[in-house]
């Protein structure tokens, strides 16, 4: 029965998802403000991204109820960039010069905002981005609502360090840009503090690699030098599953090695029985589990949204709602939504985000964010053990990394730079790193 | 309102404090009760108070606890172990029947604590009249050595009977003993070889931390114990990569083989053929489903269940695609090319449409999780049963096409259509079930691909170029070129792999076969005779 029911379910929602692409280009009225989601719903991202596009039909839609944005109500013009990005590239086009959307919400991976980077700067257009990167980067066109490497990655490593007093290091990861650029600021970040060069170990596989029993027992050996060792895991989606098989399957219990990932969350985790994984971590800015009433409020208007009480929430979803919500506001404060005007005004805005803090755009276009470290239950949940005091303010340029240490973005006036180097006080980044 | 719990708790375990004092000043039942509302660092100290009372009757709760298994009434306040769908309480072990409004919340442990239980409960079970829980705490000990521990291990060591529980608390001393600055230093030397020898795959683990903090006369000792393990393992280490790379091989070989029959027998460019692996890893899943709901005791034999249905499933689709579309290309292999490819791309957002992009979950069999030791070696059983499965269905295939009618009717068929069709074969329903038998066991790598792999609508993609591959460089047309091709290519991956690297490996791998190609145009076991030249 219930699989019949979501089987209608789900060509309910393929046959709804073209429509609202078709009625999006067809329709062009004058008194709705449109708003771009940039999204692969085809391909190997297809699987993460949905749920985001989802999210944001479900932002726009709550936000109409409440009487839309200037008083006018809210279109949203869905595009499909099937995981291909130099056809992310040209859509983000289409959406800006053909669609006229006045603010654009996607990407999820690094090299497809790099590749929409080029067109939001050439149209002078928006681009909320919403998945924790990497960092060296801050463009005057795109608000990064994910964690740069300081709200995620270094705070993990530090919960690793002094609460579990991890003394040999895993660094493994997919093989593309975000790891990359991670992985070179831990390996960095873990020298400073003093770990000797032969207790780390870096490790990079393809996409959606599948045979991991040669990486895990490699992980295993590493570990067996008599120091207490963890996995810092910039592994990418797809190949999660496998991975966390194998571990499960050679006994590496998160007693002795516990894994930390970067890019696991409630989403991914849907997809397979947890019980080998109890205790395994995660570091985000935002877990389903944790316990306020902004969180219940948005899972239960969430979940009623998409008709389904089993559907779960995560980080980008999180960090798409505080984009969503801080563009609202400073389009209302600009009366206007007019790119430079929101660029103008949306600095220093705040909205409350759902685990009781509260997050405000940084003239360096990051936000603040608490970081939370979570133990994978077996229902699939994560289980909050350490959470930073503070807020954390996203930091553009890492502080660990010699090339980038120096710099600083600031899109207010009078430095209006995204690579302000505070040595030479001249913009345009470190002329070492060229 | 917390305040007051707490005292109504406390006033209700009054009696129990009346009873005759315990061993220690700790109230058991109250201490239990309080793990409802304590955080993390109150339930750490709960549970080394518990620990210290060293009394039998806080293992359950312990135990409850670290297995996620004690649950908070938020409504009573009361604290329950929940078995299936009972409650139990903690203490007593008698069943509680909690009311309608009862709102069960887990009580959440970390893995420090988990630590910690697992600690005080080797402690507790040593002396247990089980050797299971025996040998298990045993095993407890050596994981997490402590000197304190000592006394209690000899006594055990003196009144233990089994010969594997004694190897194991015998170990345990070793271990302890080893790491103890306070032991005698012959008694740490002798305890090096039994921990080399008994330790396991823990034992270069033990040692190297035991190396670090060791007096000079001691380290000569333990250094050269990992010397000789690190040559044992040396040689383990080879032979554990030649069964990564077979293991790998069963993997290829289970996705190319159906591949090998559409392609290589019937020469169809199949771009689709991992959309029918997915359809198999779905149609797994469904039957996983149907058998959780409705047969849950059926549930450890599901993947069997699902290994015929998944078979014909895939089977049929393979014939309507032959039927419907392939027939009219034959012998236009660059138009089969697109218009299989377009399939699978129907087929795959089909897929998405129906059950969405995320992953689904097919769980293991508990004969298909963990790992077993067979000496020096460590495999896990998935794969283990992995690789035999992909030698039936290879053997059953080879007795298919050898051994029964359709067999040679598909091989003469193969071979010269025209003259096996004026012998009376009916070509076109061989070639219908040809296809649907390639489909059919592409089907059935399906089902064992659920095991290592993400059930989601993009399966089939990361298999398709592996399985032309292994086809090509095996020798097309030919089913031995097939599996000395995926064994190849396995054990040479995972050669490759330590040193190169998983990503500069795959290359590698490829480089290799282009040139492999370009010396022998035909593969591994090139086909002889006229065949070849149509």
């Amino acid at each position: 029965m219930t699989v019949v029911n979501r089987m209608i379910a789900g060509l309910g929602l393929g046959v709804t998802m073209t429509l609202g692409g078709f009625a999006g280009t067809a329709i062009a009225q004058e008194d709705t403000i449109k708003v771009g989601i940039l999204h692969s719903l085809s391909g190997t991202m297809a699987i993460s991204e949905t749920t985001l596009k989802d999210t944001m039909l479900f932002l726009i839609e709550q936000q109409n109820a409440k009487g839309g944005v200037l008083g006018k109500q809210l279109e949203p013009v869905v595009v499909d960039i099937a995981s291909d990005w130099p056809l992310a590239a040209e859509l983000a086009r289409q959406l800006i010069e053909v669609d006229n959307v006045d603010v654009v919400f996607g990407c999820w991976t690094s090299v497809c905002r790099k590749s929409v980077l080029p067109v939001f700067e050439e149209l002078n257009s928006l681009l909320f981005y919403p998945v924790q990167y990497e960092g060296e980067e801050s463009q005057r066109n795109v608000f990064y609502t994910g964690a740069s490497p300081n709200q995620q990655a270094i705070p993990a490593v530090d919960y690793l360090m002094n609460d579990e007093g991890v003394e040999r290091w895993v660094l493994a990861g997919t093989d593309y840009v975000y790891p990359q650029t991670t992985n070179k600021i831990l390996e960095q970040y873990l020298l400073d503090k003093g770990v000797a060069a032969e207790d780390i170990m870096i490790n990079y596989t393809p996409f959606g690699h599948s045979d991991w029993q040669t990486i895990v027992s490699d992980i295993v050996t590493f570990g067996s030098a008599g120091k207490k060792t963890a996995v810092v895991s910039t592994i990418n989606g797809d190949a999660n599953v496998p991975f966390y098989r194998e571990l499960g399957n050679q006994g590496v219990a998160a007693e002795d090695i516990p894994v930390v990932a970067f890019s696991v969350g409630e989403e991914e985790l849907s997809g397979f029985d947890t019980t080998p994984l109890v205790g395994h971590l995660a570091a985000w800015n935002y877990f389903m589990s944790v316990d306020t009433p902004e969180n219940e409020e948005f899972i239960a208007a969430w979940q009623d949204f998409i008709g389904s009480t089993d559907r779960v929430t995560n980080d980008p979803m999180e960090a798409h709602m505080i984009g969503f919500n801080l563009w609202v506001k400073a389009v209302e404060a600009a009366g206007s939504t007019e790119s430079d005007a929101v660029i103008d005004s949306i600095v220093g805005l705040e909205t409350p985000n759902l685990t009781g803090g509260v997050a405000t755009m940084l003239p360096n276009h990051h936000i603040t964010k608490p970081v939370l470290i979570g133990e994978i239950q077996d229902d699939g949940q994560f289980f909050v053990v350490w959470e930073t005091e503070d807020l954390v303010p996203g930091d553009a340029w890492s502080d660990f990394l010699p090339e980038s240490k120096m710099l600083e973005a600031d899109w207010t006036a009078p430095i209006n730079c995204g690579n302000y180097n505070t040595e030479t006080k001249t913009c345009g980044g470190a002329p070492a790193a060229q | 309102m917390l305040n007051l719990r707490t005292i109504l708790l406390a006033l209700l375990a009054l009696p129990f404090l009346l009873t005759p004092a315990r061993a220690q000043d700790v109230d058991i039942p109250a201490s239990i009760a309080a793990m409802g509302e304590a955080n993390l660092r109150e339930l750490t100290q709960l549970v080394s108070d518990l620990a210290a009372t060293g009394d039998p009757a806080v293992i359950p709760a312990l135990e409850a606890l670290a297995e996620g298994d004690l649950y908070l009434d938020e409504t009573s306040g009361t604290v329950v172990v929940q078995r299936g769908s009972t409650h139990l309480d903690p203490v007593s072990g008698d069943e509680i029947s909690l009311g309608e409004a009862a709102d069960l919340s887990r009580i959440r442990v970390n893995n420090s604590l988990r630590r910690d239980i697992a600690a005080a409960l080797s402690g507790m079970t040593l002396m247990s009249d089980n050797p299971r829980t025996r040998l298990s705490a045993a095993q407890g000990f050596t994981a997490r050595p402590d000197a304190a521990n000592l006394p209690l291990l000899d006594e055990a060591i003196a009144a233990e009977t089994d010969t594997a529980v004694l190897k194991a608390m015998q170990t345990a001393r070793a271990v302890t003993v080893l790491g103890d600055g306070d032991s005698a230093l012959e008694d740490r030397q002798a305890a090096v070889p039994i921990v080399a020898q008994s330790a396991g795959r823990a034992a270069s683990t033990i040692l190297n931390a035991a190396l670090a903090e060791a007096p000079e006369a001691l380290q000569a000792t333990i250094s050269s114990a990992i010397a000789g393990l690190e040559q044992e393992r040396a040689v383990w280490n080879a032979l554990q990569n030649v069964w990564f790379g077979m293991s790998l091989g069963s993997v290829l070989l289970l996705a190319a083989i159906g591949l090998a029959i559409t392609f290589g027998v019937m020469g169809v460019i199949n771009m689709a053929h991992g959309e029918m692996v997915m359809l198999g890893a779905y149609t797994t899943f469904l039957v996983q489903l149907v058998i959780r709901q409705n047969f849950p005791f059926l549930l450890d034999q599901s993947l069997l269940i699902a290994l015929p249905v998944a078979f014909l499933v895939t089977g049929a689709i393979g014939v309507c695609i032959e039927r419907g579309i392939i027939r009219w290309l034959y012998g236009r292999p660059l138009e089969t090319l697109l218009a299989t490819w377009g399939l699978s791309l129907i087929l795959q957002q089909t897929v998405r449409s129906i059950f969405g992009p995320t992953n689904q979950m097919v769980i293991a069999p508990t004969w298909m999780s963990g790992s077993f030791e067979f000496y020096g070696l460590s495999i896990t059983y998935g794969r283990f049963w992995i690789f035999i499965f992909a030698a039936v269905v290879f053997a059953m295939l080879l007795l298919v096409l050898n051994r029964t009618p359709l067999g040679l009717q598909m091989r003469a068929v193969t071979q010269n259509r025209r003259m096996a069709s004026s012998m009376g074969i009916r070509t076109p329903f061989v070639d219908a079930m040809t296809f649907g038998l390639g489909s059919g066991i592409a089907g059935l790598a399906g089902v064992a691909l659920t095991q290592i792999d993400n059930i989601s609508p993009n399966l089939g993609q990361n298999y398709i170029i592996d399985s032309f591959m292994v086809v090509v460089f095996g020798g097309v047309g030919n089913l031995w070129g097939t599996l000395v091709g995926a064994l190849t290519l396995g054990v040479a991956n995972k050669f490759l792999e330590p040193y190169a690297g998983a990503v500069l490996g795959k290359i590698l791998i490829l480089v290799l076969i282009i040139l492999f190609i370009q010396r022998r145009p035909r593969g591994l076991f090139a086909l002889k005779g006229r065949a070849v030249e149509q």
